[in-house]
């Protein structure tokens, strides 16, 4: 049997999926683990670079074509928690962010009527290494200037990337935005972090 | 509680004449708009009503604390060390600086960053460094910190209010707190935790947010968006706030108003009352198709009910003037100024002690958390969107009037009954209306406003 289309499906948002998520995303970022190739390092930071030349440019729908089948895009609303005892700020699989997407070009979602502008600074690329061969862990600290109706104003803090090598390519299975100001209220957070 | 003092806050009178801003089918744009009228506000509304403070679930063992505001005064919401609720003043007593800056925590005492006064958790002043240095005796009471003189809790909600005059908070909430009970009894316990929130905030008068709270007349133009993508699989395009589509007017639900400011709109009636029904409008959710199918497993035919429990109750239940019960969320509303205002979304979980749930509460919450977020993403922020186009249509300072009418002078179109609660279709502005009133009887009134100090 195929497996089910994750973007009309959720069966692989499990309960063994969400505590390797929340396994993934623990304790990952230690010196032993920092990839030191200059060349895998590269990679990492031109695919950054266009994933954020995407968004900046309105691609959502390439933007889109950057993740894996099966992914996560989750902005955290605490420090270190787990996404099935709390409320994140986004916890989106693949239909949800495909809906995500789907909403705001509708036309219709009035935070984002007019749109917004973004411009993405992305810095500090530090790749790690996982206990899988074909993945590798991205961490990333971000400044998004946004304007948007006569207003010029900020989102930073730093990125979790959960990369799979294609061989040619990178495929997201997870982005994790850590805001600086997650814990705050947060004015029309209706961008794609 | 001893220690009452009276606060003269009132005493200068209104700033305008109500009167001529506030009529049956419109009021002015000042209220939104004028810093004056909002000052009194945090005072004779925000000092002298019930205010939900916080919940119980937030602070559940002694010494635990959590920050808030009463309107704007910064809050430590307390349970002392003898296990007593207190709302006490995040305001030093010797120079005014805020005693503690964590948003949650637990202590027993709350030190002063500045000059090292400590505060026991009860108020009381604990110590002041090298007091020879003072003539005073600090076992005057003015040297504890202020707090809230009422702080009552029902059935986990807290409150405070700072009139004395005010009726008990059962009172105060009278028949709103009916649907309070029905949302919480269809959990296991009749209780739910409080856990992270969706956390927004939007450049407008907090009033506008109120206003919205029970209209459900804005649902099908506001939330376009939102209701495409909830049905964008659906064949028949019921899922979520579908039975809004049309006419709503049509639908069997209705708008209420309690009396004190409160109301709330019902959805219910639009929904089979049966197990699974609930479930069966959701839009998509992460997780959902697998989470079903474990819970079906599990629980054969009592799936049905677990998974009405991770769905979204159709309910808006406004609390005057700043809690709304809403799908399975706990909003707050907070007042920073007269145009900027903190809306925070909390999530609820739901809790078995009792083994109800035959061990699939964790699975439950997982989903449950999911189909909380859907609404502050692609909902919420749309509506915090317009309000604020609503404020920038108010510096039109000519065109003066903000009407809600809608339903006003037309026969028939709701009913009031013997204890004055009004019923209506759910795109009727009279909840509106009528908080209005509410709102004008409290600007004119006045309260008797006290602070207390800890013994």
């Amino acid at each position: 049997m195929d497996a089910p289309d994750p973007s009309t499906s959720s069966y692989y948002v499990s309960d063994d999926f969400y505590a390797a998520l929340v396994e993934d995303f623990s304790g990952w970022q230690t010196p032993e683990r920092a990839i030191t190739d200059s060349a895998l390092r590269d990679s990492c930071a031109r695919f950054l670079a266009e994933e954020a030349r995407l968004l900046d440019t309105d691609r959502l729908d390439d933007w889109l074509g950057l993740f894996a089948r099966e992914c996560i895009y989750w902005v955290p609303g605490t420090r270190d928690g787990d996404p099935r005892r709390e409320i994140a700020i986004a916890f989106d699989d693949r239909r949800r962010l495909e809906d995500r997407i789907f909403r705001l070009q509708t036309g219709e979602a009035w935070s984002q009527r007019p749109g917004s502008r973004t411009t993405r600074m992305v810095s500090n690329i530090e790749p790690f290494s996982t206990p899988d061969p074909e993945i590798v862990m991205v961490r990333s600290n971000f400044l998004t200037v946004e304007f948007r109706a006569g207003e010029t104003r900020s989102w930073a803090g730093w990125a979790g990337h959960r990369l799979r090598d294609m061989t040619t390519h990178w495929k997201i299975l997870v982005k994790q935005v850590n805001l600086i100001d997650y814990d705050q209220n947060l004015r029309n957070p209706s961008i794609v972090l | 509680m001893t220690g009452l003092r009276s606060i003269d806050g009132t005493a200068s009178g209104p700033a305008w004449d109500y009167d001529k801003l506030v009529f049956e089918d419109r009021v002015h744009r000042v209220l939104y708009t004028d810093p004056r009228i909002f000052d009194e506000e945090m005072t004779r509304i925000f000092g002298a009503v019930w205010v939900y403070l916080g919940h119980e679930s937030q602070i559940p063992a002694p010494n635990d604390f959590v920050a808030t505001r009463m309107g704007r005064r910064p809050l430590i919401l307390v349970r002392d060390s003898e296990g007593v609720l207190r709302a006490l003043y995040n305001r030093c007593t010797h120079r005014g600086s805020t005693v503690c800056r964590e948003a949650r925590g637990s202590a027993k005492s709350f030190q002063c960053g500045y000059h090292g006064w400590t505060f026991l958790n009860t108020g009381k002043l604990n110590g002041v460094p090298w007091p020879d240095g003072y003539a005073d005796n600090f076992d005057d009471e003015k040297f504890n910190l202020a707090q809230v003189p009422r702080v009552e809790s029902y059935r986990g909600f807290v409150f405070g209010t700072l009139n004395l005059d005010a009726p008990p908070l059962i009172d105060y909430l009278g028949g709103v707190a009916g649907p309070l009970d029905e949302w919480l009894d269809r959990h296991p316990g009749g209780k739910v935790v409080l856990c992270e929130a969706n956390r927004l905030k939007f450049k407008g008068n907090w009033k506008l947010l109120y206003d919205n709270s029970a209209d459900g007349y804005h649902v099908v133009f506001s939330h376009r968006s939102l209701l495409a993508m909830e049905n964008r699989f659906d064949e028949d395009g019921d899922k979520g706030m579908a039975f809004y589509k049309s006419n709503p007017d049509n639908a069997p639900m209705y708008v209420r108003y309690f009396g004190n400011g409160h109301h709330f709109k019902d959805k219910r009636p639009n929904v089979e009352d049966r197990p699974g029904a609930l479930w069966e409008i959701e839009g998509p959710h992460p997780g959902m198709e697998h989470f079903e199918a474990s819970l079906r497993q599990r629980l054969g035919d009592k799936a049905d009910r677990a998974l009405d429990l991770a769905s979204s109750e159709p309910v808006n239940i406004n609390v005057f003037p700043n809690l709304h019960i809403l799908g399975n969320h706990i909003q707050v509303s907070t007042p920073v100024s007269v145009d900027e205002t903190d809306t925070t979304w909390y999530g609820t979980a739901v809790v078995d002690e009792d083994g109800d749930l035959e061990g699939t509460v964790d699975a439950i919450n997982a989903l449950r958390m999911r189909t909380q977020e859907s609404f502050p993403n692609f909902g919420e922020v749309d509506d915090l969107v317009n309000f604020e186009q609503i404020q920038v249509g108010f510096q039109a300072e000519e065109d003066e009037w903000v009407y809600m009418h809608r339903g006003l002078g037309i026969p028939d179109r709701f009913q009031v009954d013997d204890d004055g609660v009004i019923t209506g279709p759910p795109t009727d502005e009279v909840f509106m209306r009528e908080h209005m009133r509410e709102w004008k009887r409290l600007m004119t009134a006045e309260p008797r406003i006290a602070i207390a100090r800890a013994v």
